[in-house]
């Protein structure tokens, strides 16, 4: 379920073959309520489903279209890797998995970087593609990650993560896990830059990911309903033999146990987005010159 | 009594032929003296051959071994003074990771690690290493404590994983796994890690993004256990033998990666067969590490640690 099967797909098909009654092509099937939605209307919609308000996963294209001003941004170039360290396979080998998703997506691997602003403020955003290996995250993904803050800090930028991921690469075993320090040293070199970093958690978010640079936002924001949690459901399921509580490691679930800021519908995202980048980046530019405000505990 | 693996059968034989020729001792007469130093010299030929060649499986379950040399053991053999701290003053004592601080070789450190128990009352009071938040952000509060006091950070790792569970949800793992990394990235002591045991993903490296990362010549540290591996990529258990050679996730092949700085040897047979053996040999490679990293200002060590970590990936197997 991505992007490009959901929406260019069929867009293309509805060009070449100009039949009406191809449901498949024009129609697509919300995922939540399972009503049919007209695949132009979603789009219009920014993926979220207008008859129970489900928002459908997206890539990470599309989330620079729907949240630089004006849709404008400039692609980042991520640095090349290493590819295939551990010689990897089991019935496949992973050289070919990548080349599979490569063929798909277009793109080298899950991590896309792009630069814009958002506001008026410039800043960066660092999206993960679900459809890319389910987002999963190795060398490639840690490398555009540290990309991502190096480019931020020398434009003095914000810096966005957007997270769709199942977690560490595996193929790339114990490299994988080393992006989870690798990326929690790009998160404090922004922090050392004195610039924002604001992280959209998006469904679904789970794993290495979770446990590293998504759970360290100066600000943290979740889409409605994204499942956001360390360990996968069925897993909990397993070791403790327990069903789950409804509405377990959703977004509103993370929201009532403090784990996030805010729960924020994606039409209200960019401008969500703009406020707080714009609080955090010009804290002085908007109070009025001749009342600064006392200090909190009154001393002068 | 030695707990043997499956892999360790004629071993088990040789050594009940031992025993029995041992029993037999006084009465056996002349002759006897000879016969067992014999057989105690195959057997320990035998280990010193099966133990040289590990599958990444075998090296695993050894890592796993209930004999091995937990926490509570290491710092009884090797911490003098050793002063247990606990809580996390947010929530509760996480017993699953342990830390206090004491001296190594006469030098004052902080420690903490995970300690998965030694049987079975001890594995359920420590929920088998698998660590909740509350003993990260434990973690987290020693490691500022020692930050402040100019104390180096020692840290053993050996967990099956963080702890998979609903309450661990509720509080935040990944957040607190996540702070635990990022603390430990930024402290201004030396910091050195061993993993000892098992070092399971995220749990693991929670308290490993350290200055040095030492590792037991029969440790495994890898991003998911095998059996996972297997049951998300061969769609079953039963590949965990093939899952663990393909995450190549022995000390041997972590230091040809650069992720491990060095291996620390172990008796012959494994830790397990000789834990006053492998602590030792654990105590001379911190010592040796923490005096290397002597001298070097608070900047530099963090800066250093940052270097080691980004340069990492550059070359593969
Ligand atoms: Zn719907």
């Amino acid at each position: 379920m991505n992007w490009l099967t959901n929406f260019v797909k069929p867009r293309i098909n509805a060009l070449v073959n100009r039949k009406r009654d191809v449901p498949g092509n024009l129609w697509q099937t919300c995922p939540s309520c399972g009503q049919m939605i007209f695949a132009r209307d979603l789009k219009a919609n920014l993926s979220v489903c207008q008859h129970c308000g489900h928002h459908l996963r997206v890539s990470a294209v599309e989330r620079f279209a729907m949240l630089f001003d004006d849709g404008v941004h400039a692609r980042v170039e991520t640095p090349a890797v290493v590819q295939d360290p551990l010689k990897f396979r089991d019935h496949k080998r992973y050289p070919d998995r990548l080349k599979d998703s490569r063929a798909r997506s277009g793109e080298k691997d899950a991590m896309l970087v792009a630069e814009g602003k958002i506001g008026g403020q410039p800043t960066v955003i660092a999206a993960l593609d679900f459809g890319f290996m389910g987002g999963s995250m190795g060398l490639a993904v840690g490398e555009a990650f540290l990309a991502a803050a190096a480019r931020a800090i020398a434009a003095k930028a914000a810096l966005v993560a957007v997270t769709a991921s199942g977690g560490a690469r595996m193929q790339e075993g114990i490299l994988s896990l080393m992006q989870m320090p690798r990326t929690t040293i790009a998160v404090e070199q922004m922090h050392e830059a004195g610039l924002p970093y604001i992280v959209v958690l998006t469904d679904p978010t789970t794993g290495g990911v979770t446990a590293s640079f998504a759970m360290l936002g100066d600000i943290a924001i979740a889409e409605p309903g994204a499942q956001i949690g360390f360990a996968g459901p069925r897993v909990i399921e397993k070791t403790i033999r327990e069903q789950l509580p409804e509405g377990f490691q959703r977004a509103e679930y993370l929201l009532d146990h403090g784990m996030v800021d805010m729960v924020v519908p994606r039409a209200k995202l960019r401008e969500t987005l703009a406020q707080v980048i714009d609080l955090l980046m010009r804290p002085k530019a908007a109070a009025p010159a001749a009342v600064e405000p006392a200090p909190a505990d009154g001393r002068a | 009594m030695n707990r043997f693996l499956d892999f360790e059968k004629p071993i088990a034989e040789l050594e009940g032929k031992l025993a029995e020729l041992r029993q037999l001792g006084d009465a056996g007469g002349a002759g006897i003296g000879e016969e067992l130093a014999n057989l105690e010299s195959k057997v320990e030929k035998l280990l010193r051959q099966t133990y040289a060649k590990l599958t990444p499986w075998q090296k695993t379950q050894v890592a796993r071994h209930q004999d091995r040399p937990q926490f509570s053991a290491i710092v009884a053999g090797m911490v003098e003074g050793f002063t247990p701290l606990a809580g996390d003053r947010a929530f509760a004592d996480d017993k699953a990771i342990q830390g206090g601080i004491g001296r190594i070789r006469g030098r004052a450190v902080m420690i903490i690690g995970h300690e998965k128990g030694s049987d079975t009352a001890s594995r359920l009071k420590h929920n088998f290493g698998m660590a909740r938040p509350e003993g990260y952000r434990k973690a987290i509060r020693l490691m500022g404590l020692a930050d402040r006091f100019g104390l180096p950070v020692v840290t053993l790792v050996d967990t099956p994983g963080a702890f998979p569970g609903i309450d661990a949800e509720a509080r935040g793992q990944a957040e607190a796994i996540a702070r635990s990394t990022e603390a430990t990235l930024g402290l201004g002591v030396p910091v050195v890690a061993c993993v000892i045991g098992e070092g399971g993903s995220g749990g693991a490296i929670a308290l490993a993004a350290a200055n040095r990362v030492l590792m037991f010549e029969h440790a495994v540290y890898s991003v998911i256990s095998p059996e996972a591996c297997s049951s998300i990529l061969w769609r079953g258990t039963d590949k965990a033998e093939l899952a663990a050679e393909a995450l190549r996730l022995t000390a041997q092949d972590l230091f040809q990666l650069k992720v491990v700085d060095a291996v620390i040897p172990e008796p012959i047979g494994g830790a397990h067969r000789d834990p006053k053996a492998a602590i030792r040999s654990l105590a001379d490679a911190i010592e040796r590490n923490l005096t290397e990293l002597d001298g070097q200002s608070r900047s530099s060590l963090k800066a250093r640690r940052r270097h080691k970590f980004l340069d990492l990936g550059k070359v593969g197997l």
